[in-house]
């Protein structure tokens, strides 16, 4: 492993009870960052957010809240990096769309869709693919 | 969800009493939203002071409660966001949809 770099992989139940707690983690791990010039709270914040969008997309829509399924999600904290991966193993949801979306047209007064928009104007790049067994989504964030 | 629900006057005061509100209890906060609403009360305030993470369920909530409140004449009012609480209503640009005041009592006085 390169110096100072960490990388977590956690699996939870399928479960939105188990938002809090990555969220937690993933917010500590944001706090070890050493070389980010802003406000470090405020990305610990976003990755919080971030991450937690994510796995609800992975419960509720691809793995269609399926409490007997798990998700799995590895955190890759590096030098100039961090990098969030969502594994399901479900149907998959269509990322396309949503990200190709110019960020104006999102629609103030609708209950949700918020989410992917979210992830995509606080992180750097975001991809969704499929892998052996299900689905990765992606997300990087540069400093 | 731990909500603190009281009535003062004509307005009825609703104080999220969590440090997340998220995809896995907003649906609670959306529900009460919506009885108060059904019940005929017209004067609403959510205050946030306790809530440090909002995501975009928690903000889908609100979302909800405003546009019922709207549609029966009703009024929602919120109080006391955490800056990164209201950093997330402004990256979704809801901070131009709701009357958002710094106090509990700025936002009663408002009615």
């Amino acid at each position: 492993m390169k110096n100072n770099q960490i990388d977590l992989q956690i699996t939870v139940p399928n479960q939105t009870r188990y938002l809090s707690l990555v969220g937690k983690i993933s917010e500590e791990l944001t706090s070890q960052v050493q070389n980010y010039d802003g406000d470090l709270d405020a990305l610990a914040n976003h990755i919080n957010v971030v991450l937690t969008e994510a796995l609800v997309n992975a419960i509720r829509h691809a793995n269609s809240d399926n409490p007997d399924e798990e998700v799995q999600i590895r955190i890759i904290v590096m030098e100039h990096e961090i990098l969030l991966q969502v594994f399901d193993h479900g149907k998959g949801f269509d990322l396309d769309t949503v990200l190709h979306n110019p960020v104006d047209t999102i629609n103030e007064l609708e209950d949700h869709g918020r989410g992917l928009y979210i992830i995509r104007s606080l992180m750097d790049s975001v991809n969704y693919r499929k892998i052996d067994g299900g689905n990765v989504l992606e997300m990087r964030k540069k400093f | 969800m731990n909500l603190k629900v009281e009535e003062t006057g004509k307005v009825v005061l609703i104080v999220v009493k969590e440090e997340r509100l998220d995809a896995h209890n907003s649906e609670e906060l959306k529900k009460e939203l919506a009885r108060l609403f059904d019940e005929g009360k017209t004067r609403v305030v959510v205050d946030l002071k306790d809530v440090r993470f909002i995501d975009s369920s928690g903000l889908g909530s609100l979302v909800s409660g405003f546009k019922n409140a709207s549609a029966r004449q009703a009024e929602l009012k919120l109080s006391s966001l955490q800056s990164q609480v209201k950093s997330m209503f402004e990256l979704t640009r809801l901070h131009r949809v709701f009357d958002i005041y710094t106090t509990i009592d700025e936002a009663i006085e408002a009615f």
